[in-house]
């Protein structure tokens, strides 16, 4: 199909990687990396091609996780179908808070608001609820069997995030091509227009938030399995909201490669500020703060969008575009 | 359970701590009243007030005097911000505008926990224990200090909102934009001076918490949340509605506190704001929108 070969070719140059370099750290940037590629897409189908920008997606991030991982740990239940459940749940947390949001018709602020309110008090209950082990966390039992998600070698853990984000790629692109997309990205750049000419703003925001939350929710999921611990401040921290909606808007917002180069992008500048200043708590956020701002305000269509500028201004004379502001 | 004699301490002692809720909410909803956007900021700029105010005590100044000396220093960091960051930055769009006072939150938070780690700190003024007999209660005089103090902010900002230029070319702003631009008012300049009263407003709600609370670099946070729900309730922009949501809300927090246990107090506020935002979103004092 065309308009797929981008991905493959990304894709298969990615998972490349692990036959050349051998080094655990490299593979270990990489698969966090990839981690948050994968929800940052999730957070670009609602606020990149949607315009719903969400401050909370650490309600489906931490859902995802906590619910793979109390179903491991208390349950008993097989980790690939915790897997499954917790993608699903994250759905379902997508439909119930969009079907709260959006039928009472808010947004822009007070989306933000709400979202940023659904993360902090999921936190607050998962820090003194039993079920998630409260403020101890949960812990998944050490078992490198491929049954268990859980492998011997970062490789194959590389090659499983690897798809997971792959197959986010395929579904962000075939949006892109859907009348759904084309709704979607309606609604975003004018809801009342796109309502007066029939399209049902309530339920396509709906939709695409039930998309995102299943999205970013498997990347919880892979957390807890790459990482066999889950608490309250890691699932549904605000660290992970920053970098979900960090990602596509340093990549490229509402662009099928904007989470995966903004994530690389992000990770590289966090483990280049950890190597210049050591172990140093909040630098890293400081530095993803200030870059945040600096990105929206010299480049607010993310590296995707300045290199398409940068590529316009060499081929044509700049007096040819036409005038912005 | 419901005796009198536990349930009137409660509301009152709601009641003080709501009118310092309400002051925090006041500069939230005195932004979004004007610049029709939410600062995220606002926490980490509360955040950032407290330890200044920590550090004035350090150099011997009280913190209820640091008020005088925070108020302005703060309406001039508000200023800046809005600007000469928060302004060019998001060219003059809302949703980029909410991204950059996110950004400035991170980056604020996190500098103070990467200076100040995130060790809790409190001062002992001599008069933080000190407390008046009601007759059913005592309460604490730092706390009454408080209360009547956001009456006075309140009552200032009301006076300047009514009586000035400025306050005039702020109201104007508000209702149109456009307009007031025509007419001659810069627009840019009105948005920084909202921006730096929210900002002082916070700064003075630093001073009056630090007698009786701590702080560290997450402090302001626990109090974003609730500001955020006093505004939805009472009404985004509308200054009544902040004070009277603060009182309300301070006397819910106290008595969800008593029922439901500390750490479940907040969750009681967050069902108010889903009830609030699901059945009337634009608040008890709100203009329909």
């Amino acid at each position: 199909m065309k308009g797929f070969a981008p991905i493959v070719v990304v894709v298969a140059l990615l998972a490349a990687v692990p036959l050349i370099v051998h080094s655990n750290v490299v593979l270990n940037f990489l698969v966090v990396a990839l981690m948050i590629a994968l929800a940052g897409q999730g957070w670009n189908i609602l606020g990149g091609y949607g315009g719903q920008y969400s401050f909370g997606h650490a309600a489906f991030f931490g859902t995802g996780a906590y619910v793979t991982s109390i179903l491991q740990v208390r349950y008993g239940v097989n980790a690939w179908a915790g897997f499954a459940i917790g993608v699903a749940a994250g759905a379902l947390v997508g439909a119930i808070i969009g079907a709260l949001t959006f039928r009472s018709g808010l947004r822009g602020s007070y989306f933000a608001l709400v979202t940023l309110a659904f993360a902090e008090v999921l936190r607050i209950l998962a820090s003194v609820a039993p079920i998630t082990g409260a403020g101890v966390g949960t812990l998944i039992k050490l078992d490198l069997r491929a049954q268990a998600f859980q492998f011997q070698s970062r490789a194959v853990f590389y090659w499983v995030i690897l798809a997971l984000v792959a197959l986010s790629l395929v579904i962000a692109k075939l949006i892109e091509r859907s009348r759904f997309g084309a709704w979607l990205i309606a609604v975003r750049e004018n809801e009342d227009a796109a309502q007066a000419l029939g399209v049902d703003a309530a339920t396509v925001k709906s939709a695409a938030m039930v998309i995102s939350g299943a999205i970013t929710a498997a990347a919880g999921c892979f957390y807890a399995q790459y990482f066999l611990f889950v608490d309250a401040g890691i699932a549904y921290g605000t660290w992970i909201s920053i970098e979900a909606l960090l990602t596509p808007i340093i990549g490229g917002v509402g662009t099928v490669f904007g989470p995966l180069i903004g994530a690389l992008v992000v990770k590289a500048l966090g483990e280049g500020a950890q190597l210049v200043t050591g172990d140093a708590p909040g630098l890293d956020l400081v530095i993803y703060g200030a870059v945040l701002v600096v990105v929206i305000w010299f480049a607010p269509r993310g590296l995707i969008g300045g290199l398409a500028q940068v590529r316009q201004w060499l081929t044509r004379r700049p007096t040819l575009e036409a005038g912005h502001g | 359970m419901l005796s009198p004699a536990i349930l009137i301490p409660a509301i009152l002692n709601g009641l003080l701590t709501g009118a310092v809720y309400a002051l925090v909410a006041l500069g939230l909803t005195l932004v979004y009243g004007v610049l029709h956007i939410i600062n995220f900021a606002h926490g980490a700029l509360l955040t950032a007030a407290m330890f200044a105010a920590f550090f004035a005590y350090q150099f011997g100044i009280d913190p209820y005097l640091a008020i005088f000396l925070l108020a302005p220093a703060f309406f001039a960091v508000g200023y800046a911000l809005q600007r000469f960051i928060i302004g060019p930055a998001s060219h003059g769009d809302d949703r980029n505008m909410l991204l950059v006072t996110l950004g400035v939150a991170v980056v604020i938070e996190n500098a103070l926990l990467y200076a100040f780690r995130a060790d809790t700190r409190t001062i002992d003024v001599p008069y933080a224990f000190q407390s008046i007999d009601f007759g059913v209660t005592f309460l604490a005089v730092p706390r009454l200090i408080g209360f009547a103090a956001v009456f006075v902010v309140a009552l200032a900002l009301w006076l300047i909102m009514s009586f000035t230029d400025t306050g005039r070319a702020i109201r104007a702003v508000a209702k149109e934009k456009l307009g007031a631009e025509l007419a001659g008012i810069d627009v840019a300049h009105v948005y920084a001076v909202t921006f730096g009263l929210g900002t002082a407003c916070v700064a003075i709600a630093a001073c009056l918490l630090i007698p009786s609370y701590y702080v560290n670099p997450s402090a302001g946070n626990a109090f974003v949340l609730v500001a955020f729900t006093i505004v939805v309730l009472g009404g985004m922009g509308s200054v009544p509605g902040a004070l009277i949501g603060g009182l309300v809300i301070g006397v819910v927090e106290s008595l969800s506190s008593l029922f439901l246990g500390d750490s479940l107090g907040q969750v009681g506020i967050f069902l108010i704001f889903i009830v609030v935002l699901l059945v009337r979103p634009s608040g008890l004092f709100g203009a329909r929108a």
